[in-house]
């Protein structure tokens, strides 16, 4: 897959409403460092879609490379002493978390399908990726 | 081979490093010299013959509250206070970066009025810790007025030649840290022209040598700015980053890395992560804020590093 569409795809598109509101003001970004919701994250298409962890331990993601479904939230849990912060590798305003501390709790909610490499921006040597079909 | 005024220059560059504290730094005939701050022979020997004498203290991170040091705010304090007894036989006061933790305001307060009693004029530059939010700017404005809009700088004092470098931006995945074209571009032509007598000391928070690339301890794109400073005699290039004293001789290139006043780190690969050493016995921790002694010694290439904790 050519890296340009792969970035184009980090943005929401005006299809995606929703979810663009929700990752383009603070308190949606607030609200994505919240503990998990219960209830399943509702996408632009209105089905139900799942919620996969990555953890964050000794500097380390994981898994490191997660696949999930095509609309699926990710959510980094930060379980170090240390702050880290999630940023995507290709597009560094795709996708950019508040620093993280210990505990603190970042979700992005997958639209497209594609290949989504990440690190943390503090510790670059520290890279993961997320596949989504 | 070193030519034999080199040699000799090297041959009187001593070091005293005071892990977790601060140092006394002295240039004397354009030589950087170092010392710990507590009075000893050595010290007052330094303080005699100093020109001009300089602090470093590095990596407070104002905010962190964890084991094994649950008051960094505490320990910058005592820091501090060693440095406000050198005052005066120093200069200036540099701080190499990670003020804070997280880059919250109140972080950068508490860590401003600790330093502020040190007495000395200071000069920052950037830890990755401080440029979270804003793209740095809340830092910049407070701790480096007069800095590139960048977050680098240079000044003299002393006939020394300080030049403040920000590598802690714009970091890219799997990479190290970075300085960036136009940073090297203003480098470049900052050093341009200056005499190569002339003393040169660089300070940045990541080192500016290859430490542990695993980890990410090194400058991606420092090789560009360590070409030009080679011509230079003299040139002492000082970090923070690693929370612990290493030293490198590469001809006349001095690198020293300065200990955190808040908590070590683990030594290269020693552990599964570069974070906190956590688990030290009680009353450890201050024991970890020993001397390194680290002197030049005759006919051989590198320094020597005699390491002594001043709580054993």
């Amino acid at each position: 897959m050519r890296l340009s569409a792969i970035m184009r795809r980090w943005i929401p598109l005006p299809g995606c409403a929703l979810i663009a509101c929700a990752l383009a003001t603070p308190a949606g970004l607030a609200g994505a460092q919240s503990p998990p919701q219960p209830a399943p994250v509702v996408t632009e298409a209105g089905a139900e879609a799942e919620e996969a962890v990555i953890t964050i331990d000794n500097f380390t993601f994981a898994p490191s490379q997660l696949t999930v479904a095509r609309g699926a939230r990710v959510v980094w849990v930060n379980r170090d002493d240390t702050p880290h912060l999630i940023a995507s590798a290709d597009d560094l305003q795709a996708m950019r978390s508040p620093p993280l501390d210990t505990d603190d709790r970042f979700g992005f909610t997958f639209a497209k399908p594609g290949t989504y490499r990440y690190f943390c921006s503090l510790h670059p040597h520290m890279q993961g990726v997320v596949i989504v079909h | 081979m070193p030519r034999k005024d080199d040699t000799g220059r090297r041959q009187v560059l001593e070091c005293m490093l005071w892990a977790g504290t601060g140092l006394l730094w002295t240039v004397r005939g354009g030589v950087p010299r170092s010392a710990l701050l507590t009075g000893s022979a050595q010290a007052a020997e330094a303080e005699a013959a100093a020109d001009l004498a300089f602090m470093q203290i590095s990596d407070s991170h104002i905010g962190f509250a964890n084991r094994p040091n649950t008051d960094t705010a505490g320990t910058l304090g005592e820091a501090v206070a060693l440095v406000r007894q050198q005052r005066e036989r120093a200069a200036l006061l540099i701080h190499t970066g990670d003020v804070s933790h997280l880059s919250r305001p109140a972080q950068f307060d508490t860590a401003e009025q600790i330093i502020r009693g040190a007495g000395l004029d200071t000069y920052y530059v950037p830890g990755e810790h401080d440029v979270l939010t804003d793209g740095g700017k809340p830092f910049f404005e407070r701790f480096m007025p007069g800095a590139r809009p960048g977050g680098w700088y240079s000044f003299d004092q002393g006939g020394v030649h300080f030049v403040g470098l920000n590598n802690v931006m714009d970091l890219r995945a799997g990479g190290l840290g970075r300085l960036g074209t136009e940073q090297l571009a203003w480098l470049e032509q900052d050093l341009r022209g200056r005499a190569a007598s002339q003393p040169i000391v660089v300070f940045a928070h990541i080192p500016l040598w290859a430490v542990y690339q695993d980890w990410g301890w090194g400058t991606e794109d420092a090789a560009q700015a360590l070409s030009w400073l080679r011509r230079f005699g003299s040139v002492t290039v000082l970090n923070g980053h690693i929370h612990q004293v290493m030293q490198k001789v590469e001809g006349n290139l001095a690198f020293h890395t300065a200990m955190s006043t808040a908590f070590p780190q683990p030594a290269p690969g020693t552990a599964a992560s570069p974070g906190p050493i956590r688990d030290l016995p009680p009353g450890r921790l201050r024991s970890l804020l020993g001397i390194a002694r680290i002197r030049q010694v005759q006919g051989r290439q590198h320094l020597a590093v005699v390491d002594s904790p001043l709580d054993a």
